[in-house]
């Protein structure tokens, strides 16, 4: 059903109907709407749940972690310094292969402090073996909840996942979602069924040393259930398509690309401006598409590739910077296209907040046109 | 110079609410810094993250605001790294005793010379009221929707029992006592711990039967008794108000401390 819904209630509604059975969090502003909704609903027993009020978000993804071994559905959420209080612990939720999902609301992280957008957080992430999902608006953010259970928990995967949402922006913006319903998400995800659970009659040890002799392949291993799950993302996309008209089968997103001469490449909510953008660019004349990434984790290289390699060039926008490199997602590009002639231009763009409007999209591509790249868009050299 | 050249009034307007208790407590301690006579470039200020800890940057010294709960650490770090620093952390009650708390026990367990100022409003006050370790129990939060369910700490036993030289509870309510207390604070080597009560209208009284700011100071003036009256009255089987805040020295001693300017 069609709703007008704030895009954190969305999000809430639909972990709800993904039914989790435990859930630890601890508020951080732009998450702080999402958990306020679910502590509701395990208050109001509209969801069957332990809903954990821990003390940091260190105790909150390990609470998800034991939770999960031991045998549950288990989500949680947050952002920016929250996040990178739990990178110890995300790297053990991947090594010891537990399934949790972890909605993440994109927002910069400090110094400075900044509660606003970018989306440094989730990657800085992108090496600890969590699958990561984009979402452009509030749909596409709800409906990737459901397939990030579906992917993570798939036997052949077991692997935690990120949905990613940019903070304010998507969170804190009433939009109309189409919820499906209870009945729906149940056929759609069925319980959950744990591979391998802490059981005293059948014991097993999670997260032992591993002797140099055994370390390589448990990375490898990891390395290679990424990789299986761009099909299962596909296979778990193409069900929901079927099942509700939304189409998520494709790792990208194409957007008027096909006789492009220049190319944008986003993730996140910023391809909506880029797309308005690209119309009024094509109206006057100008051919210009958009590549959208919705799996940055396992990065689709193959797909990158096939789409851009007609273009005449590409221009990356980046909310986030790999300080002393570039930003994360041209470089996944430029190695895709490696080997091809296709110049790739990156714009580190939107950090901290920074409004991002049609015009700066025209002028971003003006840029790459004149084969003007690799900067700060937007910087305030008078500020410097 | 007088407490008021202590405000970094380029700074203003400031962040909190009409009725928030945290100003009165800055007042206390800059008064008690003014009655130090400690100077301006002698004297940092270090805090975490949330209301209570955008108190430093109102003020004109030196100052670190922090990451959330990590005061204390970095307060050691900066005490440790220059001791003829008076060094003052403002913390929350979140901040001190959820993500922090560890910092927390570590701090008063080797007595470190700092004065920690708490303002406790009993809730995330910064993110938008959810139910903190100091919420009590039953009181209503976002995240309690029907009271709070698990049992509260008591920050100044806490500290106690951490081995903290100095431990003191007063309220937004009690000016005089507050100033003083942080005063002795200071003046006592070793870790200080001064934890002040304070109303937050906006996320805890409005939701917990406390209509007006003044609803929820009265409260604080009426259900605090002297923590020796207290044990007294107790001794004696009188009535005192239900719930009771004990607030007064909880303790003034000597243990050895670290990073004492010699
Ligand atoms: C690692 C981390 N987690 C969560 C937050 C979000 N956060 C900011 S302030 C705050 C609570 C502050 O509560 P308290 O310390 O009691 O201060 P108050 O605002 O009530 O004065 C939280 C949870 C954060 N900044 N960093
Ligand atoms: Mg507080």
């Amino acid at each position: 059903m069609m709703e007008i819904m704030e895009g954190s209630h969305a999000v809430a509604e639909a972990v709800k109907q993904c039914r989790p059975e435990v859930i630890a969090a601890y508020p951080i502003t732009p998450q702080t709407h999402i958990v306020e909704a679910l502590a509701d609903m395990v208050a109001d027993c509209s969801l069957d749940c332990e809903y954990i009020t821990v003390e940091s978000e260190f105790s909150a993804l390990s609470a998800c972690l034991g939770a999960s071994a031991a045998g549950s559905r288990v989500y949680s959420a947050t952002t920016s310094q929250g996040l990178a209080l739990m990178f110890e612990v995300c790297y053990n939720v991947a090594g010891m292969r537990l399934p949790i999902v972890m909605s993440i609301v994109n927002r910069s992280l400090g110094a400075p402090l900044s509660i606003w957008n970018d989306q440094q957080d989730s990657i800085s992430l992108r090496d600890s073996g969590w699958l990561q999902y984009y979402a452009e608006d509030n749909q596409e953010a709800t409906d990737l909840h459901y397939i990030a259970y579906k992917v993570a928990e798939d036997h052949n995967i077991l692997l935690p996942a990120f949905v990613c949402f940019d903070g304010f922006i998507l969170s804190h913006t009433y939009e109309p979602v189409d919820m499906i319903t209870q009945e729906q998400a149940d056929r759609y995800l069925p319980a959950f069924k744990p591979y391998q659970k802490l059981d005293c009659r059948d014991p097993i040890s999670f997260g032992m040393y591993a002797t140099p002799d055994y370390y390589l392949e448990f990375r490898y291993e990891i390395d290679q259930a990424m990789k299986r799950s761009a099909a299962v993302f596909e296979k778990a996309g193409k069900e929901f398509f079927e099942m509700f008209g939304r189409d998520y089968r494709s790792p990208v997103e194409e957007y008027r690309l096909d006789d492009a001469d220049t190319a944008i490449v986003a993730m996140g909510s910023i391809c909506g401006t880029v797309k308005d953008a690209i119309d009024e660019m094509r109206d006057a004349g100008k051919k210009v598409g958009l590549l959208k990434i919705r799996t940055f984790r396992p990065f689709p290289s193959a797909e990158v590739k096939s789409a851009l390699s007609g273009v005449s060039r590409v221009a990356v926008l980046d909310k986030n910077i790999s300080l002393g490199a570039k930003g994360a997602v041209a470089l996944e590009i430029k190695d895709a296209l490696y080997g091809s002639q296709v110049p790739v231009l990156d714009y580190i763009i939107a950090l901290g907040g920074r409004d991002v409007r049609r015009k700066d999209i025209r002028e971003v591509v003006s840029n790459a046109e004149a084969g003007i790249g690799d900067l700060f868009y937007g910087l305030r050299t008078e500020v410097l | 110079m007088t407490y008021q050249e202590w405000f970094r009034e380029d700074r203003l307007p400031h962040i909190y609410c009409t009725g928030c208790g945290n100003g009165t407590v800055i007042n206390c301690t800059l008064m008690a810094v003014d009655e130090m006579g400690w100077k301006k470039e002698d004297t940092a200020f270090i805090s975490g993250i949330g209301c209570s800890s955008r108190a430093p940057g109102y003020i004109v010294t030196d100052s670190l605001h922090t990451t959330h709960g990590r005061a204390l650490a970095f307060a050691t770090g900066v005490k440790l790294g220059n001791p003829d620093l008076h060094v003052v952390v403002f913390t929350g009650d979140g901040d001190l005793a959820a993500i922090g708390g560890n910092h927390f026990i570590h701090a008063c367990r080797r007595n470190i010379d700092l004065t920690v100022v708490c303002m406790n409003n009993q809730i995330y006050g910064m993110t938008g009221g959810q139910g903190s370790p100091t919420t009590p129990m039953g009181a209503l939060s976002t995240t309690t929707p029907y009271g709070s369910a698990e049992p509260a700490f008591d920050l100044c036993e806490l500290a106690m029992a951490a081995g903290a030289n100095y431990v003191s509870r007063w309220t937004s309510y009690h000016v005089k006592e507050l100033t003083r207390a942080v005063l002795t604070g200071m003046q006592t080597p070793g870790l200080s711990f001064i934890e002040a009560l304070v109303q937050c209208p906006t996320n805890y009284g409005r939701r917990n039967k406390f209509k007006q700011v003044l609803d929820q100071v009265e409260f604080m003036r009426s259900h605090t008794v002297l923590i020796q009256k207290l044990k007294r009255m107790e001794e004696q089987g009188e009535k005192f108000p239900d719930p009771v805040i004990p607030v007064g020295e909880f303790v003034r001693r000597n243990r050895p401390a670290l990073g004492v300017k010699v």
